[in-house]
């Protein structure tokens, strides 16, 4: 027996812990990405904001002013952008403090440790230099949390509405990272592969931490569709969005197998899963890689929806 | 005149429950001492035991400060209190029958009838209703203080939803983290078994028609709430849920939860949310804390709620002066522990005395709590008496006045070593089939020098309580002596 709002709470929860960590990718990319010599910082923080999903609020607070300083800070410390690290870790710990009950001791304190801590970190402006410590504290602390929730919880079905949470926020996230740069990947362009290419590309990979992986499973050289393959359909990369709707698909069977029930939220994540299994990335791109990620967006969206409605979220 | 200190009030050296600890603290380096202390403080904070300070934005989750010394009782302390209190409860809960349905005390003429008619805390909406079992104060937590060897007064009675009680656990397990070679030194009535009993006392006053094991909940006002992690903790200890009023919902003349699959009914609801918020449809019409309907539902003995609502009639501090009349009239025996002399200030030759006396006197608001408004007459500037006479002045109906106690003091751990603060105790009594005692209780100390305040609201603290196993302290101390 769950409540639906402990549900809700374990689901935002989880959510928020991955968005945070996210972001933390994300700045980590557009750092690397403004010191190289061939790019365009401005532009490069640019595009970190609208990956980041935040472009409206950021337009707001710093009109277009893009640099490390401007950026890092309304994606790590605003308290008014609800995407920054400051604010996920106190939702996701307003949350965990919400369903302290289903959760294990181990599990709270290590929520409650990241928001103690970085409470402290994110509470100055952090200057440039300093930036690759703080990424790192915050991955660590995102690293932690996942770590006393896998050892120490029941895999029961908190454990499920938890990692849907996770996986819904996962792959909304990866498909915003690649379509903000859906069009560096598109052949017709960027055929030649040179350096600026080169270094875009490596960004989308740095923004999942997929650039040492990549090689291991593809080649040296960055190709744009073996880019796309490995974002979209690979099974074994953790952040694709195949990976996700299959944890995605399992989490939501293993309620129904409790529930003893079927609900449309499992045929909606089915259907989703099967077009990423069933597609080559030629197909995908030949129908439009834009098209089909902003399309794989408004649908993940519909599925959390549904999830909500069907388990009595509020 | 010097106040009653429990370790070292023996004129020969150290009273006999802390002879052990004392040996044991004289060989202790302070400085370790120091760090354990430090180290307590971590356990707190990681854990996120903290209570908020309502209007104090800055720390909007503070940590009660801990003290590492133990207060210690005896067995043979505890065995006279333990009758006391429930002597008590037993007499509250016979005094809210009756007040809800015959008044036969006021017939009677031992209690006046305005007290009852007139008092905010009386809900006529109780007037003949009977709850499970009968029970209507569930949970208690009776505040005692001690003057003297012998000497322990009720400071108040804590029949609506008395908190406190996650801190008497937590205290206890931080301390056995902390020194568990002291704890084989010393033989000390385990307390954990708490949740387990507050269970089964919810469990025992179920709705009649309840034939399965019923299901039980507690409901919080939520995470902004002062004793939220109280209530997050005792749901988690109990193995019950924790819901709020908006996952609640009256449906066919039940209360139900809404879960994943669906509405659950409740059967047992132990409820942390004040009378005043319980039912919009009864009570305050803005309340979101509530159930819309669940006061027809208890009506219709369809749930229990923990504790029924209506009970602050007996611990409002206007009718606290009259708790050894109620003890007297329903249990046919004086009162074995004494109330604190009280004035009303209702009462015009009351109002003149404690006006005449204010600097020597503690005027607290009939029905305040945790501190506030309350006047400390000795403790007070000349400017502070002066404004409290003109309230009292305004309404005196509002306040009691009791004399200053000379509370008893016990050590605690400071900078400068051990210094003795003043102390009062709060046990925790549980009322169903049968009354559940946890030996011990939470002990709140007044941490600033010769503060008598122990609100943790008002800078005071805690410390775990120890109640000594009688038989393995007499067998000890006869071994000593031989």
């Amino acid at each position: 027996m769950l409540l639906g709002r402990t549900a809700n709470g374990l689901y935002w929860m989880h959510r928020y812990i991955e968005r945070a960590e996210n972001m933390a990718r994300i700045v980590d990319a557009g750092l690397r990405m403004a010191l190289t010599k061939t790019s365009d910082a401005p532009e490069e923080w640019s595009s970190v904001v609208v990956s980041a999903g935040v472009a409206p609020g950021f337009t707001a607070r710093h009109g277009s002013v893009y640099n490390a300083d401007t950026v890092s800070d309304y994606l790590l410390r605003d308290r008014d952008n609800g995407s920054s690290v400051a604010s996920c870790i106190e939702v996701a710990r307003s949350n965990a403090r919400m369903v302290r009950t289903a959760l294990t001791r181990e599990a709270w304190e290590s929520v409650n440790e990241a928001w103690m801590t970085l409470r402290v970190t994110l509470e100055k402006p952090i200057h440039e230099s300093d930036l690759p410590p703080v990424l790192d504290q915050i991955k660590r602390l995102t690293a932690l949390m996942r770590g006393a929730f896998h050892g120490t919880m029941l895999r029961n079905e908190n454990f499920n509405f938890a990692r849907i949470g996770t996986f819904i926020e996962r792959a909304d996230n990866t498909a915003r990272i690649l379509d903000v740069k859906y069009y560096v990947l598109l052949p017709s362009i960027s055929y030649v592969g040179t350096n600026l290419d080169n270094y875009q590309w490596e960004s989308i990979l740095r923004s999942v931490s997929a650039h040492r992986s990549y090689r291991w499973v593809y080649d040296v050289e960055y190709r744009p569709g073996n880019i796309a393959d490995y974002l979209i359909l690979n099974g074994r990369m953790p952040r694709s969005l195949h990976f996700c709707y299959r944890n995605i698909v399992d989490n939501l069977g293993f309620l129904a197998d409790d529930y003893g029930n079927s609900p449309q939220c499992q045929s909606i994540a089915h259907k989703t899963l099967s077009t990423l299994k069933g597609n080559s990335i030629s197909q995908i791109f030949e129908f439009g890689l834009h098209e089909f990620l902003s399309g794989f967006i408004v649908q993940n969206n519909r599925l959390a929806a549904e999830i909500g409605e069907t388990y009595n979220f509020d | 005149m010097k106040p009653f200190d429990e370790m070292l009030a023996q004129a020969n050296g150290v009273r006999a429950p802390y002879e052990t600890l004392k040996k044991w603290l004289d060989t202790q380096d302070p400085a370790k001492l120091a760090q354990k202390a430090r180290d307590a403080e971590g356990v707190f904070r990681k854990t996120g035991i903290t209570f908020a300070v309502y209007g104090d934005e800055e720390a909007a989750e503070r940590l009660i400060p801990f003290d590492i010394i133990p207060r210690i009782i005896s067995g043979h302390e505890w065995r006279r209190l333990s009758q006391g209190i429930e002597q008590r409860v037993v007499a509250l809960n016979t005094f809210l029958d009756d007040i809800y349905h015959r008044q036969e005390i006021v017939r009677a003429g031992r209690i006046p009838k305005e007290l009852i008619a007139n008092n905010e805390a009386f809900l006529p909406e109780m007037i003949g209703v009977k709850p499970a079992g009968n029970v209507y104060t569930h949970v208690i937590g009776v505040d005692l203080v001690r003057t003297a060897e012998n000497q322990f007064y009720v400071l108040e009675d804590n029949a609506r939803t008395p908190s406190g009680v996650s801190y008497m656990l937590e205290n206890r397990e931080t301390m056995m983290q902390l020194f568990p070679e002291l704890f084989h030194r010393v033989k000390v009535l385990p307390v954990e078994t708490y949740p387990k009993l507050l269970r089964q006392s919810l469990a025992a006053v179920a709705p009649e028609g309840c034939k399965t094991s019923p299901t039980i909940a507690v409901l919080t006002p939520g995470i902004y709430n002062s004793a939220y992690f109280e209530h997050a903790f005792l749901a988690d200890q109990m193995g019950v849920e924790l819901v709020e009023g908006s996952d609640l919902k009256v449906i066919n003349g039940r209360v139900a939860m809404r879960t994943t699959q669906g509405y659950q009914s409740i059967d047992v609801l132990y409820r942390r949310v004040d009378d005043a918020w319980l039912d919009p449809l009864t009570f305050k019409p803005e309340s979101t804390l509530g159930v819309a309907g669940i006061m027809d539902v208890y009506r219709a003995g369809n749930i229990t709620i923990a504790n029924a609502p209506g009970t602050g009639i007996s611990d409002d501090k206007a009718i606290y002066s009259y708790m050894p009349e109620i003890i007297e009239f329903y249990t046919g025996r004086k009162a074995i522990l004494e109330n604190v002399p009280t004035w009303r200030c209702s009462e015009p030759s009351s109002l003149k005395y404690v006006l005449e006396h204010l600097a020597e006197l503690v005027v607290k608001e009939v029905h305040g709590s945790g501190g506030y408004g309350m006047l400390v007459g000795p403790a007070a500037s000349k400017k502070e008496l002066e404004d409290f006479a003109a309230k009292l002045k305004a309404n005196p109906g509002n306040y009691i006045a009791q004399p200053t106690l000379a509370l008893s003091t016990t050590p605690i751990l400071t900078e400068a070593g051990l210094a003795p603060r003043h102390v009062d105790l709060r046990p925790f009594v549980l009322v169903s089939d049968r009354i559940r005692i946890t030996p011990g209780g939470l002990t709140r100390v007044a941490l600033k020098e010769g503060s008598l305040v122990v609100n943790s609201s008002q800078g005071g603290g805690t410390k775990d309580t120890w109640v000594l196993d009688d038989y393995s302290f007499q067998s000890q101390s006869q071994s000593q002596s031989s």
